[in-house]
């Protein structure tokens, strides 16, 4: 057990690695000099050169990264060209809510998409069964912004019940939360229903049946237990479709979380914020799945003592 | 008893495929809104750019069948010509980022060893930029723009493709057909051209018409943001982010450019499930 789980952590190493470089040559990349990007625009020689130099840029390359490594993982991502305040307490003031908004937007998906998966497998061929396809096929096809619109018209212009916008308590919470989680409850549906799908034949499932079990207890019990274990590997994947669904999502509802604010920082070009969103967003991504990739050991043995 | 009659696989697929009504309607419509785009010019009612300062925000008429915008211009008409902007990102992304997948995919399940190894760990990379964010700092990169968005689209699409196809070479290159071909001295290249990729590209077909639906949402979804075309486009993202102003005011103005987005990526999802039946194919 230890073994796999090292080896997995060990394994996240060099992606977050290849991650920190690709963000580091970001800048670098970018037209033009990046000691006057970072100076401003209207910055004066003086100010770009002493820019350059705060920036380190007149160093050799390799040690341009190192102290770039280094600050990163003492978190100093530098300051802020829009705000002039550093980057960890910019990102740091958005970071809960975009926590709150993917949470629960995961929350109502899994389970409303777990169980739409688990109904529409157990009356596969008949008529629920391609009504709840239907409706999941519809809700992979839905573009959140659009929906998040038509509910803002809804429930907020026309009938006045929920706020517009904005990060105030549970009620400003519902529609975002909603928009974000269809894509990824469609996603999960469609996945669990045939992963269920799948299960139902499986010997130990006719075994549990006639060995006299109540219906309740073989779907429960013993298929769509061992639906699961597929299906959360899917979903630690889907927390990235949920992320880069956050960016949309906040801009519609004026949500004052990380997406939102990874937006207005591109059209500020604020790239000290960019970059270190970038980093953090994908390396906060590779954890999670990380997690749920040892979740899926803890799951499913088989997995586990291969490795 | 008749001996089961032998289907070349082309005319085996069209024979499911056929049966599947909805995948076939959905087929139809989508053909009807390439045509709709691409002849434009002689379809549309109106010039999309052409402000009619009489008839601001006006709802659906007879003469405006989806309304007016906040300069008079003609909703229908901009859609239509949105299409050619819509479809392109969705289009021509999903095609290139399938076809490079697909070639990093082949050299790395043929080659294996160190090429095999590299190529997976830059997916690795790739796939842990979550969802849109790829694209996003592909276009922070290069600036917003149209063109920047097709590339950036692409690039977020390629590893999904290239794991797709290492898998299916990785099975195909140890079928007795492809041994048999190999021990006879056929080329490399003709080996991965001709006997290996026939094999791996019905997956690709599915994937494909799956990633189309997806391309245009994230192409929309960059508009949408401000990051991909810019007004006065009538890109169908841009012309909801226009429309957004306009809530309650002139719900048409979000109405039908959505409606547009939704139903064209509702088709290419109904028509890549089709394919996937009719081809027996299994994703993941």
């Amino acid at each position: 057990m230890p073994v796999f789980f090292l080896k997995r952590l060990l394994g996240a190493v060099p992606v977050l690695f290849a991650v920190s470089l690709f963000v580091f040559g970001f800048v670098r990349l970018l037209p033009g000099d990046p000691a006057r990007l970072v100076a401003g625009a209207d910055a004066t020689e003086q100010e770009v050169a002493s820019a350059r130099e705060a920036l380190g840029l007149d160093r050799p390359i390799w040690e341009q990264y190192l102290r770039y490594a280094g600050a990163t993982l003492h978190g100093d991502f530098g300051i802020s060209s829009r705000t002039h305040e550093p980057v960890i307490e910019v990102i740091g003031a958005r970071f809960l809510p975009t926590l709150w908004l993917t949470l629960a937007a995961m929350g109502w998906a899994t389970l409303t998409g777990g169980l739409l998966g688990v109904w529409a497998g157990v009356k596969r061929g008949r008529w629920q069964d391609q009504a709840a396809m239907l409706v999941a096929i519809g809700g992979l096809s839905f573009p959140g912004f659009w929906l998040g619109l038509l509910l803002i018209d809804l429930f907020s212009v026309h009938l006045g019940w929920l706020p517009t916008g904005g990060y105030d308590g549970w009620r400003s919470l519902l529609m975002p939360s909603f928009t974000l989680g269809v894509g990824v409850a469609a996603v999960l549906a469609r996945f669990t229903r045939s992963a269920f799908v799948d299960v139902a034949g499986e010997d130990f499932v006719r075994t549990a049946r006639s060995k006299g079990l109540t219906e309740r207890r073989v779907i429960w019990r013993h298929a769509a237990r061992n639906a699961l274990i597929p299906v959360v590997t899917l979903t630690g994947l889907e927390f990235g479709t949920l992320l880069g669904g956050a960016i949309v999502v906040e801009t519609v509802f004026a949500w004052p979380g990380l997406g939102r604010l990874l937006v207005d920082s591109i059209s500020f070009r604020d790239y000290p914020v960019i970059q270190a969103l970038i980093l953090l967003l994908s390396a906060e991504f590779v954890l999670i799945n990380l997690v749920v990739d040892v979740l899926y050991g803890v799951l499913n043995p088989a997995i586990r003592l291969r490795s | 008893m008749t001996a089961p009659a032998i289907r070349s696989p082309a005319r085996e697929f069209w024979r499911r495929f056929r049966r599947r009504h909805t995948a076939l309607v959905a087929a139809a419509i989508i053909a009807l809104i390439v045509f709709a785009a691409a002849f434009a010019p002689y379809i549309a009612p109106y010039d999309p750019a052409a402000a009619d300062y009489d008839a601001l925000l006006q709802a659906p008429t007879w003469a405006h069948l989806a309304g007016t915008d906040s300069y008079g211009r003609d909703i229908l008409s901009r859609i239509i010509w949105g299409g050619r902007v819509s479809l392109a990102v969705g289009l021509i992304s999903a095609f290139a980022g399938g076809l490079i997948g697909t070639i990093m995919g082949l050299v790395s399940g043929w080659s294996g060893g160190w090429v095999d190894a590299l190529l997976m760990r830059l997916c690795d990379v790739l796939f842990a930029f979550p969802g849109l964010l790829l694209a996003i700092a592909v276009v922070a990169l290069l600036g917003p723009g149209v063109g920047n968005v097709i590339w950036a689209v692409a690039v977020f699409s390629v590893p999904v493709f290239a794991r797709l196809v290492r898998g299916s070479t990785l099975v195909l290159k140890q079928t007795q057909y492809v041994q048999a071909a190999r021990s006879i001295g056929v080329s490399r290249f003709r080996l991965i051209l001709h006997h290996i990729l026939p094999g791996a590209l019905p997956a690709v077909i599915v994937y494909m018409s799956l990633r189309i639906g997806s391309a245009i949402l994230v192409g929309a979804a960059l508009s949408f943001i401000g990051l991909g075309a810019q007004p006065p486009s009538s890109e169908w993202g841009a012309m909801l982010a226009d429309g957004r102003s306009y809530l309650g005011v002139a719900d048409h103005l979000t109405l039908f450019p959505g409606l547009a987005i939704f139903i064209v990526v509702l088709c290419f999802n109904i028509l890549g499930d089709g394919l996937r039946d009719a081809l027996n194919q299994k994703l993941q």
